[in-house]
């Protein structure tokens, strides 16, 4: 375990009701190797090249030409108006900053009392799995703060050694399944899934599969049959399983996804009892 | 005002198409006490009442009742009462045909009892042997009874800290019946409650907007066992109450000021603390020695009350432009809620008016060792453009884990109550023990009294009590049941109570009558 490790960080959300049970602590970890259609917050995907676009169009003078890669922010200055964000041409952030584990912990340790546990979100949060396993170990070893779950919300891609690393310290990973169908999710996310279910499988093993989220999007994976092949798959994994059934939202997303519509309540219902049919008990919509 | 006045007066309550009869009736009553002289205080006394800067909550010019009681039920229960000709009860039914009764003689300063007791603790004794379904079923009767016989938000009740059945039907009630009346209080034991408890309390906060939670071995260590949360957030003890409740409004006080902020503590705070300590003697006085309240009152006959158990509520408001004010004065800008040294700048001013409160000796307040009761009172409709108590101004609240940060440290002056509320996003309702957690940490990191709302719920938190979103629009149209309908309805005009972030409202156990206008 080592506190100086360094994560690259998007921000974090010293109180969040919707990311795992309780109250949790969430870091969003800047960086993703898949390229959802339907990503909400695609300004995580990819690392700042430091073109320095936004540094004259930030509105409050927040931004300096930077002496890194990317542009100094000035975080008392900056509003959080997001122009940046929207000028970047490649849907990055110069907002996102390089934290170590001591950091975090310095932000965790005043939330503690108030908390379930952790999650590490994203972008991708299995793409920086030292620092992930060093800030579960600190916070597992540190009797203030070992009352706190850890858990790793992921779009599965992360191979079992990853895993490996952080079943020691890890309470349980959250994982998005996007589509079950090889050829739907290369479109959805312009990467194979092999791996995405590799790890659903090898994480139910673990016993260290917290749920299973699904995110519907109309015309692209919405339709009561591959809701039920989806359902024969993941019996095979373990039919105790929580699924999370999520409608997709536009809001966040880019213009690759301006002709999906958002499905309505009728057509999650009836997905989500498709699942139920086949003897899923823990369903929910979200 | 001269006779002319005085009928026209009447004549419009008489009149007014959106007073039920009680109101009006209530109306008449107080029109008729304002004719009377105000109780004797000084010329700088009297100018500050008139100034607004100190706020008597038009309490009336002659008080003949204390303004909050909390009769001890537990002991009319056990000895019965000759003034109302009732055996003790020997059975459940009994019991709470008992309560109903004694309610509507329990006086108070909005004509309707404050306090119902804890009714989890008081009906405990009685439910041997009975079961769930007829506990659900006479409780059920009760309910509906309390709210329509007593209907006025501020009349409220307690459970807790322990988990029982009670308890439980009472939560389940709430959801099913969706009233107005009582107002519920949860009391929270880290050590006693379980989560469960608090979590179907927190579901129960999801359908209308109650309970409120308080942090009960804070109150403990300053009220005792024996304590109740009566009408809006006020504390006190059981057995006792408050003899009136006088606020001072510290955006006057700032605006009086010319200076800065040591000046402030020593010289104009002090001035303005003592004026309302004043008025406080004066009102308790007249209550005491002039109305001889004490001395005829059936619940200090029967020893009910007691007037060692009382103390006065020295209340205080408009604390963030009090703040914001004063670094002004000094070229800051930081801003009371966000800013560090404007929230160090808060402490000072509380911390000093809590030591000026606990160095004025009060006659009549032995409930308090002889001094008053220290409240952050949560505002009253005719509030403009002051925040109540100790609040953070609507609209401009932090997130949450900022918003308790900055208001914790207040709340252990406040052993007569001090309230923030907070809204909470509709996510919540998925994610109940999210809301568990949360109030876990608050009560850890000192807050005494904890409120939540969801914009969603067809409830409107106004402060301590809360209104039906149908109600405030109706009632201009047609009036309604609910005497706190008033209320409500000119708070949501004059304090953007709609546009919270959306977090909450001010306070008010009483809308200035017609009388005072
Ligand atoms: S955030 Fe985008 S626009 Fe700004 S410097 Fe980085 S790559 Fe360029
Ligand atoms: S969000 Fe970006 S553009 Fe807006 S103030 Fe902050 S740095 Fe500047």
């Amino acid at each position: 375990m080592n506190v100086d490790r360094r994560g690259h960080l998007n921000k974090y959300l010293p109180f969040s009701l919707v990311d795992g049970p309780g109250n949790r602590f969430v870091l969003f970890l800047q960086g993703c190797n898949f390229d959802c259609v339907v990503c909400h917050n695609p300004y995580t995907i990819d690392e700042c090249n430091g073109c320095n676009i936004c540094v004259d169009l930030c509105p409050d003078s927040a931004l300096t030409l930077g002496t890194s890669t990317k542009p100094d922010v000035n975080h008392f200055a900056c509003t959080d108006c997001d122009i940046c964000i929207e000028v970047c041409p490649i849907d990055s952030t110069p907002l996102s900053s390089y934290v170590t584990v001591g950091d975090m912990l310095d932000k965790i340790r005043p939330t503690a009392p108030f908390l379930s546990g952790i999650t590490v979100s994203g972008g991708e949060a299995t793409l920086q799995p030292e620092f992930i396993r060093d800030l579960f170990a600190a916070i597992k070893n540190d009797p203030d703060l070992n009352h706190l779950t850890t858990l790793v919300d992921s779009n599965g891609s992360a191979a079992p050694a990853v895993w490996d690393m952080l079943a020691p310290v890890m309470d349980g990973a959250m994982i998005d399944l996007k589509a079950l169908d090889a050829d739907t999710h290369l479109r959805m996310t312009a990467q194979a899934n092999g791996s995405v279910l590799a790890s659903i499988r090898y994480l139910a093993g673990l016993d260290l599969l917290h749920e299973v989220r699904l995110l519907i999007a109309p015309g692209l994976n919405d339709s009561i049959e591959t809701a039920s092949k989806t359902a024969d798959w993941l019996r095979t994994i373990d039919e105790s399983l929580t699924l999370k059934i999520i409608g997709f939202r536009k809001n966040g997303t880019r213009p690759v996804a301006s002709h999906i519509v958002e499905p309505d309540a009728e057509m999650l219902t009836g997905i989500a009892n498709t699942y139920r049919a086949a003897g899923f008990s823990d369903v929910l919509i979200i | 005002m001269n006779i002319t006045e005085l009928q026209a007066k009447a004549r419009e309550i008489i009149a007014d198409p959106t007073l039920s009869f009680h109101l009006r009736r209530h109306y008449l009553a107080y029109l008729a006490e304002s004719v009377l002289p105000y109780p004797t205080i000084s010329e700088a006394c009297a100018q500050a009442l008139d100034k607004q800067i100190i706020c008597d909550l038009f309490e009336g010019n002659a008080p003949y009742r204390a303004r909050y009681i909390l009769p001890d039920y537990s002991k009319a229960l056990a000895q019965g009462s000759e003034f109302l000709e009732l055996e003790p009860p020997a059975d459940l039914d009994d019991a709470l045909n008992f309560l109903l009764i004694m309610y509507t003689q329990v006086p108070s300063i909005t004509g309707f009892p404050v306090y119902l007791g804890d009714l989890d603790a008081l009906l405990l004794p009685f439910i041997d042997g009975i079961s769930a379904d007829h506990l659900y079923r006479s409780l059920r009767r009760f309910w509906i009874a309390l709210d329509r016989i007593l209907p006025d938000a501020f009349v409220h009740t307690n459970i807790g800290p322990t988990d029982n059945l009670v308890a439980r039907t009472i939560l389940q009630l709430e959801r099913e019946l969706q009233q107005v009346v009582p107002n519920v209080t949860l009391k929270v034991d880290p050590d006693l409650t379980p989560d469960d408890l608090i979590e179907d309390a927190v579901e129960t906060v999801f359908v209308n907007g109650k309970p409120h939670f308080v942090n009960h071995p804070l109150m403990t260590r300053d009220l005792g066992e024996r304590y109740g949360v009566v009408s809006c957030y006020n504390s006190l003890k059981v057995g006792g109450g408050s003899h009136t409740l006088v606020r001072l409004n510290l955006k006057e006080v700032a605006l009086q000021h010319q200076g800065d902020l040591g000046t402030f503590l020593t010289d104009t705070l002090p001035v303005y603390a003592e004026l309302t300590a004043e008025l406080i003697e004066a009102r308790i006085r007249f209550l005491v020695e002039d109305a001889g309240f004490f001395d005829h009152d059936f619940l200090a006959t029967e020893g009910l009350i007691d007037i060692e158990n009382f103390s006065a509520m020295y209340g205080i408001y408009g604390l963030a432009e009090c703040v914001n004010l004063l670094m002004d004065m000094q070229g800051r800008n930081g801003r009371y809620g966000h800013d560090t040294e404007a929230n160090e700048m808060a402490y000072r001013i509380t911390s000093t008016i809590a030591d000026l409160v606990a160095s004025r000796p009060m006659p009549y307040t032995q409930g308090n060792g002889g001094r008053c009761f220290l409240h952050s009172q949560s505002g009253i409709d005719t509030d403009i453009e002051v925040s109540a108590g100790t609040r953070i101004p609507i609209g401009d609240e932090p997130t949450m884990f900022e918003h308790i940060n900055a208001v914790a440290p207040h709340h252990d002056l406040f052993a007569a109550g001090v309230s923030d509320i907070f809204h909470v996003e509709d996510t919540a309702k998925r994610n109940p023990q999210a809301m568990v957690d949360i109030i876990r940490g608050a009560f850890k990191s000192g807050m005494r009294d904890f409120t939540f709302n969801l914009a969603t719920n067809g409830f409107i938190r106004i402060t301590g009590y809360l209104v039906r979103k149908s109600d405030v629009e109706t009632f201009q149209a047609c009036g309604s049941r609910y005497g706190s309908a008033t209320f409500g309805a000119g708070s949501v005009k004059n304090s953007h109570v709609e546009d919270r972030n959306v977090k909450r409202v001010g306070i008010r156990e009483r809308r200035p009558t017609r009388a005072s206008q």
